[in-house]
């Protein structure tokens, strides 16, 4: 089951504050993500069962939420904000050297799956642009230099 | 310069946690509060001239008014009400919730105590983006502070009054800024906005009244109480009170978030923020995120609140200031903005869903020198068929860059069209695989 007993307690510690179970539905989908690092459509069918939906409940709201990764990804999501302030401040330079740095194109993840490389739109940090966020953190005011160390930290980190 | 008030503490180490934010006067207005009856708190924020610091700058206590005071369903029992902060930041150009939610979590939970008693609500939802993870876990700390110190749960301060908060998270789509999208997103659906009326202070969150606020807006009521109305009316211009987070970026030395009075003027905005990033030419200025339109460089002198904004024809917005410089190509700013638009589409209303499809490939392939005289009549014809025709102001937004620009910065489209490629490539150095196509033509 991806549906365990810690994504059941956590959902089930939701459930008083809400008064429909469909509104638990975004924050079931965000747990089962931590958990399988992607929305598989076994995962959809379990969550519709979880709770009491129709399946093209659960599968209309998966396809709408650019969050929701409807295939696998690689451990470490490099998201690049490509959106006007950050391309101002040169993030397409950015995604230009992670696309020459990985051997893999937007969209794509390395063949070793540990990177998955994505342009995303406005993250809300224009100010410390241009941003990227890895998994949950944002990494500002990045340069070609700030890249790479970052970049060199997240490769050694996943050897270790 | 001025007085800050939502910001005022920005640098004072641990102002995100309750004992800091308590030494610091915090939680004094929500005492205030609870010792005034709940109308006095309304017509104390329709006095402040309070906007809402969302974008669409609605009279906050006017919006609260709409509440109804005692709810009944058709089996003649009380209703519940909701209150909801919108903090599903994502206006390109706009970061100032989140700083609010870094640094003054309580600032914002405060402020939606005291808005919950102005509506006798008994609950109040935070519904943060998604990508926000580390403001989540900010936000939800100093909900659990403040549960634990009595100021939420089943009696507020002691009171005779139970409201508790709870935050929702995202999952990544601009529309659910939009406050009908963001309502049906927290029931768990797709984020598509509704029609209205009814509005949300009649059928909202779960079909019951509702009162949605930005982070700012709520983060603005503490100060509110605290220094008075009056005081508070007095900062901004006749119709517009208080000061403005305002979010500078792009072409600027000091990009940043700047709390000002409403009604500075844009050119003393840049100024305050060092000027345009290295001494360079100002090109344009966004002033209010994305969706509004354009200002040329000599039309700077204009005051960024609501009226004067709206007046010299673009809008106040959500308060983001994105500064272009001479360098770039202003064909090529549009051509992204409208890609983003593409993309955000909740693609309800085919006006909308087409429409910004369409414009995105035409800014796109005149960026890249495939244009023609066609398609800049083209552009005015397909924004006429969106703006005021759908569901919600999305396609209105939509039209702002496109027309700002195409109206403004004719000359530029012109140019791509007449040497078939953007005449600025040459220079700029930003530019990776997006552009391989039109440096290829070089």
């Amino acid at each position: 089951m991806i549906i365990d007993e810690t994504i059941r307690k956590q959902i089930d510690a939701l459930r008083p504050h809400f008064p429909s179970e469909q509104a638990l539905l975004l924050p079931l989908l965000h747990a089962i993500q931590a958990k399988e690092g992607w929305i598989s459509r076994t995962a959809m069918q379990e969550a519709a069962q979880f709770l009491q939906l129709p399946l093209a409940r659960v599968v209309e709201v998966v396809t709408f939420y650019t969050m929701y990764n409807r295939q696998p990804i690689g451990k470490q999501h490099l998201q690049v904000c490509t959106n006007v302030s950050c391309f101002l401040r040169g993030a397409d330079h950015l995604v230009a050297c992670l696309e020459k740095r990985l051997g893999i194109k937007v969209g794509e993840t390395t063949p070793d799956g540990r990177f998955t490389l994505s342009e995303v739109e406005c993250l809300a940090a224009c100010g410390t642009a241009p941003v990227m966020q890895v998994n949950d953190d944002y990494h500002e005011n990045l340069d070609e230099k700030a890249l790479n160390q970052l970049m060199d930290r997240l490769e050694k980190e996943q050897r270790q | 310069m001025n007085e800050r008030l939502l910001t005022r503490n920005n640098d004072v180490p641990q102002s995100h946690t309750l004992s800091v934010y308590r030494a610091l006067g915090g939680y004094q207005s929500l005492e205030k509060a609870l010792e005034m009856t709940p109308d006095a708190i309304v017509e104390e924020v329709k006095k402040s001239n309070l906007r809402g610091r969302g974008g669409a700058g609605f009279p906050t206590g006017m919006k609260w008014s709409f509440m109804p005071k005692n709810p009944l369903d058709a089996a003649g029992q009380p209703k519940p009400k909701y209150l909801v902060c919108n903090a599903d930041e994502g206006e390109p150009g706009t970061f100032k919730d989140r700083l609010l939610m870094t640094r003054h979590p309580h600032m914002l939970v405060e402020g939606m105590i005291i808005a919950g008693h102005a509506i006798q609500a008994n609950r109040g939802y935070i519904y943060i983006r998604g990508e926000f993870v580390f403001e989540i876990n900010r936000v939800e700390q100093a909900i659990e502070e403040a549960r634990a110190a009595g100021l939420l749960g089943k009696s507020v301060m002691g009171k005779d009054w139970s409201f508790d908060l709870v935050v929702y998270r995202g999952a990544g789509a601009y529309i659910c800024g939009e406050e009908t999208a963001l309502l049906n997103s927290l029931e768990g659906k797709r984020g598509e906005p509704r029609l209205k009326p009814p509005f949300p202070a009649q059928v909202g969150a779960f079909g019951m009244p509702t009162c949605v606020n930005n982070v700012e807006t709520f983060c603005a009521v503490p100060t509110i109480l605290e220094i008075g109305a009056e005081a508070f009316a007095k900062i901004g211009t006749e119709r517009s009170g208080g000061t403005r987070l305002f979010c500078v970026s792009g072409h600027i030395e000091r990009p940043g978030v700047y709390e000002l009075p409403i009604n500075i003027k844009l050119r003393d905005l840049i100024d305050h923020c060092g000027g345009v990033l290295g001494g360079r030419k100002l090109q344009a200025v966004i002033p209010g995120g994305a969706s509004a339109p354009m200002l040329r460089a000599d039309e700077i002198d204009v005051a960024m609140d609501f009226d004067s904004l709206a007046k010299a024809g673009s809008m106040a917005g959500s308060g983001g200031v994105i500064i272009i410089d001479e360098t770039a190509c202003i064909v090529e700013v549009a051509a992204r903005l409208l890609k983003f638009y593409e993309h955000e589409s909740c693609g309800q209303c085919s006006q909308c869903r087409e429409g910004s499809h369409w414009l995105a490939r035409m800014f796109n392939r005149i960026e890249r020198g495939g244009g023609t005289e066609d398609d800049l009549n083209m552009i005015a014809e397909i924004c006429s068929n969106m703006a005021g025709q759908t569901i919600c102001a999305f396609a209105d937004a939509v039209t702002g860059p496109a027309l700002s620009t195409i109206r403004k910065f004719r000359s530029d489209f012109e140019e791509h069209v007449r040497l078939g490629r953007c005449p600025k490539k040459a220079t700029d150095h930003y530019h990776g695989h997006h552009d391989h196509h039109a440096r290829a033509r070089l």
